[in-house]
């Protein structure tokens, strides 16, 4: 079965460890699936001239980014034997140490859910207009560039 | 014809706002960032794409929508 409808994928602030838990206890009723994989992307406290990041601020050009989550969905459904996906991404403000991505790969098969997941989440970075805005302890900021 | 024209991340602090509307006679978007680089003459120095109907398209790209987006580098996850 192939679950690969359009989602909400946004969620405002942190991704918390019950969602992640409760999501992963919904697909106990999935039996097909052998094999899942998880990504989850945690905000680094980075020290830049000995200033420490507290937490990022996630904005996103919210309908563009809804197209291309949805057209990630469709490459890795294509390419890849899924039985479900699922992808959230935070906006607003996410603390150092707290979950901002939470990608959820699902198949019969664990060597699938390995390649997958990786396409999904570089895809992710790559594709999807979302922008990170760092700020320190001092409350000044300055804008995420991922590496 | 008018034109909403939309910042977003960084760009924003460079414009001064997140969105603004534009009359603009001319048709291809490098003429209508030439423009806004006049406005914002910081802005010719950051990074940027645009953006119209949610794809990415080439600054020689006629414009063929209401609204055209300009977006820094993508920082997600």
């Amino acid at each position: 079965m192939s679950d690969n409808r359009t989602k909400s994928v946004f969620k405002e602030g942190a991704i918390s460890s019950v969602f992640i838990g409760e999501s992963i206890a919904k697909h106990q009723t999935k039996t097909s699936i052998g094999a899942h994989n998880i990504f989850l992307g945690q905000v680094r406290a980075d020290v830049i001239d000995n200033k420490i990041i507290k937490a990022i601020e996630y904005t996103a050009h919210e309908e563009m980014a809804n197209t291309k989550f949805h057209e990630i969905r469709e490459a890795a459904f294509e390419k890849y034997e899924l039985t479900c996906m699922h992808i959230y991404h935070s906006l607003g403000v996410v603390n150092a140490g707290e979950i901002c991505l939470f990608v959820f790969v699902s198949s019969p098969r664990r060597k699938v859910v390995f390649k997958a997941l990786e396409f999904i989440v570089e895809a992710i970075k790559e594709k999807v207009p979302v922008f990170g805005k760092e700020i320190f302890e001092d409350n000044s900021h300055q804008w995420k560039v991922n590496s | 014809m008018k034109i909403k024209i939309r910042y977003f991340g960084m760009l924003t602090e460079v414009t001064g706002c997140e969105e603004e509307i534009i009359d603009f006679p001319e048709v291809v978007i490098s003429e209508l960032l030439e423009m806004l680089f006049i406005k914002y003459p910081k802005l010719k120095d950051k990074k940027f794409q645009v953006a119209q109907n949610n794809e990415l398209v080439p600054f020689k790209t006629k414009i063929s929508s209401k609204e055209i987006v300009l977006l820094p580098p993508f920082s997600g996850g």
